[in-house]
């Protein structure tokens, strides 16, 4: 479902559970992710839409950023090392990257082949992808918005228990003209969703934080 | 007066007469020099690639204590299988890869197993440099500069086995360290030190493409980088009765998924 508000020009969108989504942005268009109901993961991809080649790179986010959480102030960067989105706004406090996505293949890994059927991320990343004319040699390893993976000391990691609650969001502006793609997390076999996949709000604003 | 290439007959015996031998690293302990498939010494500041049989050892040295191996592995013939970093160190649920690690695709299978690690000092986090970070950092990132780019390295070593940018996703670096903090701050924990090797086993048959350059975060003002020795022998992949194959539910689950989908292909 999609709103358009004549006052403020933004335009709004519910992502269903379990489902998919993509915008294209243009720089300096900011992006709003509503955690509608609380502790919904939102995986999270985003491409250069003049070459899609560009696209996110968490291994340069971080090095760049020298830590492992996304919140405000973070830059989105891309492969090439160039910005592609920046964490104008979090009401949350810290996001994962390292995380990657769920995936019907690596869910008989995590939790068993019985799994096997089960709808996953990467399933919508491919599906909502097509309609852009990306495939599966564009998916790299991703965002996920309101998901909490700690690591411990010895290297232990582990997707926890959400931060998030329900209304909170948060904001990122396009640095450059953008293609986001968006899994609304289906995953029903870790605390990511917390068990309950639910749907969230997308809120694409013109030239605002 | 005329030169020595100044005719075609003088140009040839010119180049012929440059040929000289190759520094190769030795066969490993224990390996019979007619099951090398491959050695190797790749210097600082450059690149190797090769397609390895299922079942080969893969073994990665470091001499100086100064390489770092920038390491992605393709599926040979189906190269939309690839390592996928998150899934493996999610899947493992840890993020460190060591000694008994399994390097995952993002299809639920295998790609190698980390048979032996001398080091412990590696990193599947931070990905490789990039001509923008190096021509920021040192000045220059091109392939022909003193300080190439491992992803312009890497990009080199894919286009030779039919492969682009679209194939190239955040590589896991081998030699040189980084650790998470508790508050997700990242630390760089660089080198164990000189001698250390690590062991890999293919369990698919894999294009396997190496930079060799400095981690992206490297403190060090200068480009360095110490050579790398490869070599790499014929084998077996893992299989039962190894103490692998069950260590762990994921990993012998991946391990079973591998062996059914290399058993349908007739591998």
């Amino acid at each position: 479902m999609t709103t358009a508000s004549s006052t403020t020009g933004a335009r709004s969108t519910t992502v269903p559970a379990r489902a998919a989504w993509s915008a294209a942005l243009n720089a300096g268009q900011s992006l709003t992710v509503t955690d509608l109901a609380g502790n919904q993961a939102v995986d999270f991809l985003v491409y250069d839409r003049h070459d899609t080649s560009v696209r996110y790179s968490a291994a340069d986010t971080l090095q760049a950023q020298g830590s492992i959480f996304l919140s405000t102030g973070s830059v989105l960067l891309s492969n090439e090392h160039t910005p592609l989105m920046t964490v104008t706004a979090d009401q949350v406090g810290r996001h994962d990257t390292i995380g990657g996505a769920c995936s019907r293949e690596s869910n008989t890994l995590r939790y068993g082949h019985h799994t096997w059927t089960q709808h996953a991320c990467v399933d919508n990343f491919l599906a909502e992808g097509a309609r852009w004319g990306l495939g599966k040699r564009d998916l790299v390893g991703n965002v996920n918005w309101y998901m909490n993976v700690p690591v411990e000391p010895d290297g232990t990691l582990g997707i926890v228990d959400g931060l998030s609650a329900p209304g909170l969001s948060l904001t990122l502006r396009a640095e450059t003209d953008v293609l986001v793609l968006v899994s609304n997390c289906p995953q029903v076999n870790n605390p990511c969703n917390g068990f309950d996949p639910t749907p969230v709000l997308t809120t694409i604003h013109d030239g605002v934080n | 007066m005329r030169s020595a290439t100044d005719t075609t007959y003088g140009a040839r015996d010119h180049a012929r007469a440059q040929a000289a031998p190759v520094d190769r690293p030795a066969a490993p302990p224990g390996v019979a020099a007619g099951d090398l498939v491959w050695a190797e010494t790749v210097p600082g500041g450059n690149y190797t690639h090769k397609v390895l049989a299922r079942g080969s050892s893969l073994r990665l040295a470091d001499p100086s204590g100064d390489a770092c191996a920038h390491l992605l592995l393709h599926v040979a013939d189906r190269p939309w299988e690839r390592l996928n970093v998150a899934d493996t160190t999610k899947v493992q649920w840890n993020a460190y890869v060591g000694a008994g690690s399994l390097l995952l695709s993002d299809q639920g299978r295998v790609l190698a197993t980390v048979t032996e690690d001398g080091s412990g000092r590696h990193d599947a986090l931070c990905g490789t440099s990039t001509l923008a970070r190096n021509t920021a950092r040192y000045g220059d990132g091109t392939p022909q500069s003193a300080s190439p780019a491992g992803r312009e390295l890497l990009l080199l070593a894919a286009a030779k086995n039919g492969l682009d940018r679209r194939d190239l996703a955040p590589s896991l670096s081998l030699f040189q360290g980084v650790r998470v903090a508790t508050d997700g701050s990242l630390e760089y924990t660089g080198s164990a030190g000189p001698g250390t090797a690590v062991t890999l086993r293919a369990e698919q048959p894999l294009t396997v493409l190496i930079a060799n350059v400095p981690h992206p975060l490297d403190p060090r003002p200068d480009y360095h980088c110490g050579p790398l020795e490869v070599t790499a022998w014929r084998g077996r992949p893992t299989g039962p009765g190894d103490p692998l194959w069950e260590a762990t539910p994921e990993g012998h689950r991946a391990y079973l998924n591998t062996a059914e989908f290399c058993a349908a292909r007739g591998l």
